[in-house]
């Protein structure tokens, strides 16, 4: 149990030097990666915290996160290269 | 007995992920370039993902959990490369627009 919470704080401490990519990233693209690199940690972090916490339904949470995740990357990436949302 | 060796193997892919995680981060920040960034995250955090969940599905045993966490695996490892590639092409468009 130790190690789990110890594997969670390390991961969150990165997910935050990850978001300071996100918050100076100089253009758009960049902040699209730190964007992505924090959706591949949460769901590593659901996972842990359903492990911590002996829920097992966190793990279902976990995999709907990484299915909007990818979601999200896709229709960012595409507003990015087209300037709009229309097909 | 073998519950100690799966623990402690648990363990070792623990500290893997959380080295090639840690790698992703520090490539994230301290690259100076999109697509180096790129370069350095997806496949760094590809495989620390895998190298965590692996390490829960070693300690869970066969069971519906861990059918789930093999499942979020093969998701991620399908999914973060197709994003990575989309986002690669359009980094790669927007620097030929620029010259």
């Amino acid at each position: 149990m130790f190690i789990e919470t110890l594997v969670m704080v390390l991961l969150l401490s990165m997910t935050f030097i990850s978001l300071v990519r996100a918050v100076i990233g100089p253009s758009m693209l960049d902040r699209l990666i730190a964007i992505n690199v924090i959706a591949t940690k949460v769901t590593t972090l659901i996972v842990l915290v359903a492990f911590v916490l002996n829920q097992e339904m966190f793990i279902d949470v976990a995999m709907v996160y990484a299915l909007l995740g990818f979601i999200m990357s896709v229709g960012v990436s595409k507003f990015v290269f087209k300037g709009g949302l229309e097909s | 007995m073998s519950g100690i060796i799966l623990d402690v193997l648990s363990y070792v892919l623990f500290a893997l992920g959380l080295f090639f995680f840690f790698v992703g981060s520090l490539g994230l920040i301290r690259l100076p370039d999109a697509i180096t960034r790129l370069h350095a995250t997806t496949k760094a955090d590809t495989l620390g993902a895998g190298f965590i969940l692996l390490g829960f599905v070693l300690r869970e045993g066969v069971s519906l959990l861990s059918i789930k966490l093999i499942l979020i695996i093969v998701f991620v490892w399908l999914t973060n490369p197709t994003g990575a590639h989309l986002i690669g092409k359009i980094a790669y468009e927007k620097k030929e627009d620029q010259q």
